[in-house]
């Protein structure tokens, strides 16, 4: 089948990786609590949705095994199969199979050798599970059979189906075919008719309208709900009546008022697929004509199934609480709305060019003193204020669901390494830049591969060191100062000093190592090249990695920083920029040029005495050691000093340090442009921005600069906080 | 989407070739509609149909109605694996009531009329 679903299929394929996430999320829970009923039933859903899903896109694969895999679920919910770690893991693999066959699928690739045996063996050891449970037949195994016999059978498990297609069911891209194919596949079609009486003369006829209808048989133990489920996608568009196996000869007749067609030809029709009996149908006719004079109020289906209610009151309660979900689902997509990241991208700039202008508007208010616009553009300068931060909201997600993915990363890890391993999470609410969040996943695996593979030892060890055998590995985030701050932290052996620095000088990276601090110990590290494992290992020690980590982490204009504590374990602390758009500034000026100083960080400004001498480096903030930095001087600017000079104190990373300046300016908003190429070795500058007055603003990158002071003075003298 | 017709004595022998969908199925339509007019014997090669679907069937399914209610013969022929599977599905091979030929494989899945 080579229908041509496009947009639908894309949305499947989206659904079904978020619906594989969901699964491996519930799995992964029930590893800790194997009893979790809510979990079991998370994982069977994805399941049954997917398959559900990919049978109306004609994905016999995915289908195929996919329902194995339910099966085992279904016997699990059921609490006939015991649910242990083997099966978990089973469970997981198959969690994976599921995504290749939906990365073939994305690919449009034929499934290669490798894949097609993966699947076998996973199918063989699900069925070895279904063993275990029951010695019952699978019920897949008559999917394959005849789908239609020429004889009714009144087998007490046949449902009745009546439906009939509305017009747009082809233009919406669904095909009844397809629905019928699938039927096919949740029990055996012991007769099927196709209804042709919609169609209309040629004058009239719409080709790319549905006229058909169908009257099917279905010989299977399902349930409703899932019948009702293979039409869910054509619900709005097509008239579906469901009969119960069993149902009362009342309840046919009932449908026989309720389809469009005549009366009669539908009698024969139930009676063809053996629904009723020739004498029955008589009889019951003959009473209908008597009162057949009389209109037959065509009844809501709801009216029906409460009816039938007294009949089967679990199969509606079943179908009740599918609805209702389905409806709680949907109410729940209907609070979403997915937008390309490139509209919202575009809205931010332009949300930009607007505090651009917005900031112009105001410059020229004040310049003419005019008191009643500068009251308005005030009032504008708030709302775009607003708009700026919704905008940027727009883009913030929580970090949980990265955090979420490392479940799956630690599960892994410590069962091929062979280590007991706890993953910690705190802060997964904390939000922030989807740019950032995207391209901070690989260094976080990089620091948490490490630190499980190097940091946490052997359980051995462990308890000779009077640690608890279970390693902890903890995944913290918070918000500081217009940051965010992600923290690896371990409960390993720590960092080794010796080892590091005896390794520095083998590679010649230091001359002596004696008097480091611990801190530029521990960042020699992130120096490419280095590795201090003496095994390698499949998951670290190659060396590779650390320098990408630090790299990867700079280019997104944070910091890492390390601390560690021989013994007890190490931290890698992760300071990262919310957002790399719009910032909160502090403009000042020095000499004729402008500069824009992130406003998080900082903590105040202060008049440098006139008398001070030129160049003093330092000042006693109260009590406290301050390092200057002169900007002027820094940059090699020209012009006059100033007779009155300001000192703008900023904190970054727990260093603190004065920018010496000319004139302070106060707070503005700065859209930050990125300098060209020509410019990318320039440190100290993070970017520029335009001020109102068309003029260019370069953005101090403060962290650069506090490291420039250390350099110059000495790391000593920098006062800690 | 093409339609070869030609006449054998009475007989418009009609050989359209291509998909049977949607996607024709607007191109299809008076092609297929024209023959009723043409003749009152027309027979329908399906053996180059590589695809059909729903609005494919509901076409060859007016044109049948169309033809009978007329008095006139429309015999279907040369079924594609294509199409033989979709009369499978929707149950139809009785419907159309022409002769069609299983492919090997197809054999002992054949079906009483609907």
């Amino acid at each position: 089948m080579n229908l041509d679903l496009g947009e639908a299929l894309q949305t499947f394929i989206a659904e079904s990786r978020g619906l594989l996430q969901d699964m491996e999320e519930a799995l992964l829970r029930l590893e800790t609590q194997p009893d979790d009923a809510e979990s079991i039933n998370a994982v069977f859903r994805a399941a049954h949705t997917i398959k559900g899903s990919s049978g109306l896109f004609g994905l016999n694969d995915i289908v195929a095994f996919t329902h194995k895999a339910e099966n085992v679920l279904d016997r699990v919910r059921n609490n006939e199969v015991p649910l242990n770690e083997d099966l978990i893991g089973l469970l997981l693999a198959c969690r994976d199979h599921i995504e290749s066959l939906i990365d073939l699928v994305v690919s449009e690739a034929e499934m290669d050798a490798d894949t097609r045996m993966r699947g076998e063996a996973l199918a063989v050891q699900l069925s070895v599970c279904l063993g275990k449970g029951a010695a019952e037949a699978e019920p897949a195994a008559a999917e394959n059979a005849s789908p239609v016999a020429g004889t009714g059978g009144m087998a007490g498990d046949t449902w009745h189906i009546s439906a009939r297609f509305g017009r747009d069911v082809l233009r919406s891209g669904m095909d009844p075919l397809s629905l019928l194919r699938y039927l096919s596949r949740l029990g055996e079609i012991v007769y099927l008719s196709t209804l042709a009486d919609a169609l209309p003369p040629i004058a009239e006829m719409e080709p790319e309208s549905c006229y058909l209808g169908f009257e099917i048989r279905l010989k299977s133990d399902t349930d409703k709900a899932q019948i009702e489920s293979v039409f869910e996608f054509v619900r709005d568009d097509c008239d579906l009546h469901i009969l119960a196996p069993g149902s009362k000869l009342a309840d046919y007749l009932r449908l026989i008022t309720l389809l469009p067609e005549d009366h009669s030809r539908l009698g024969e029709l139930l009676l063809a697929c053996g629904a009723v009996t020739a004498r029955e149908l008589e009889q019951t006719l003959a009473l209908q004509d008597c009162e057949g004079t009389r209109e037959i109020p065509v009844q809501p289906l709801g009216e029906i199934l409460v009816e039938r209610q007294l009949v089967q009151p679990e199969l509606i309660d079943a179908a009740l609480s599918k609805q209702k979900d389905a409806r709680n689902r949907q109410a729940q997509e209907a609070r979403f709305i997915r937008v390309h990241a490139d509209k919202l991208d575009s809205l931010i700039n332009l949300v930009g060019e607007l505090v651009i202008s917005g900031a112009g508007v105001g410059l020229i208010a004040q310049r003419n003193k005019d008191g009643v616009l500068m009251e308005s553009v005030s009032g504008m300068a708030r709302l775009v204020e607003d708009i700026r931060d919704n905008a940027m909201r727009l883009r913030m997600v929580e970090i949980g669901e990265t955090f979420n993915r490392f479940r799956r990363v630690v599960r892994d890890v410590s069962k091929e390494i062979g280590k007991d391993i706890d993953l910690e999470i705190n802060g997964a609410e904390t939000e922030l830049d989807k740019t950032v969040v995207e391209k901070i996943g690989d260094p976080l695996t990089h620091l948490m591969r490490n630190a499980m593979d190097h940091g946490i030892e052997s359980a051995e060890v462990r308890a000779s060191r009077g640690k608890p055998v279970k390693g902890t590995l903890k995944l913290n985030a918070h918000h500081e100062s217009g940051g965010i701050v992600i923290e690896v932290s371990d409960d390993g052996g720590g960092l080794n000093r010796e080892r590091i620095l005896a390794k520095a000088l083998e590679k010649g990276l230091i001359q002596s190592g004696d008097s480091l601090p611990d801190g530029e110990v521990w960042k020699l590290i992130f120096e490419p090249g280095f590795s201090t494992a003496d095994q390698v290992s499949n998951l670290s020690g190659r060396g590779v990695g650390m320098d990408v980590v630090r790299r990867n982490i700079e280019a997104l204009r944070g910091t890492v920083e390390i601390t560690s504590q021989a013994g007890l374990g190490s931290t890698f602390r992760i300071r990262l920029p919310l957002t790399l758009a719009i910032i909160d500034g502090f403009l000042v000026g020095v000499g004729d040029s402008h500069y824009v100083v992130p406003l998080d960080m900082v903590q105040e400004c202060l008049e440098l005495d006139a008398g001070r001498n030129e160049q003093q480096a330092y000042l006693n903030l109260r009590g406290e050691v301050l390092p200057l930095l002169r900007v002027k001087e820094h940059f090699g600017l020209g012009g006059r000093t100033s007779r009155r000079q300001n000192v703008v104190v900023v904190n970054s990373a727990g260093r603190r340090a004065g920018l010496v300046v000319d004139e302070l300016k106060g707070e503005f908003q700065a859209v930050i442009k990125p300098l060209g190429q020509l410019f990318a070795k320039i440190r100290g500058i993070a970017g520029s921005t335009i001020l109102g007055s068309g003029e260019v603003a370069l953005v101090l990158e403060v962290p650069a600069l506090l490291s420039e002071v250390a350099r110059e003075k000495g790391c000593v003298a920098l006062a800690a906080v | 989407m093409e339609i070869h017709s030609e006449r054998h004595a009475s007989c418009l022998h009609l050989h359209p070739e291509g998909e049977f969908t949607i996607y024709h199925a607007a191109e299809l339509m008076p092609m297929l509609f024209d023959a009723l007019t043409q003749s009152d014997e027309i027979e329908i090669d399906l053996s180059a149909v590589a695809e059909i679907d729903t609005s494919g069937v509901q076409l060859l399914m007016l044109m049948k109605r169309e033809a009978v209610a007329a008095g006139k013969s429309l015999k279907l022929s040369s079924h594609s694996p294509a199409v033989l599977e979709v009369f499978e599905v929707m149950g139809l091979g009785g419907w159309f009531g022409d002769p069609q030929v299983l492919p090997a494989s197809a054999l002992g899945l054949g079906r009483a009329a609907a």
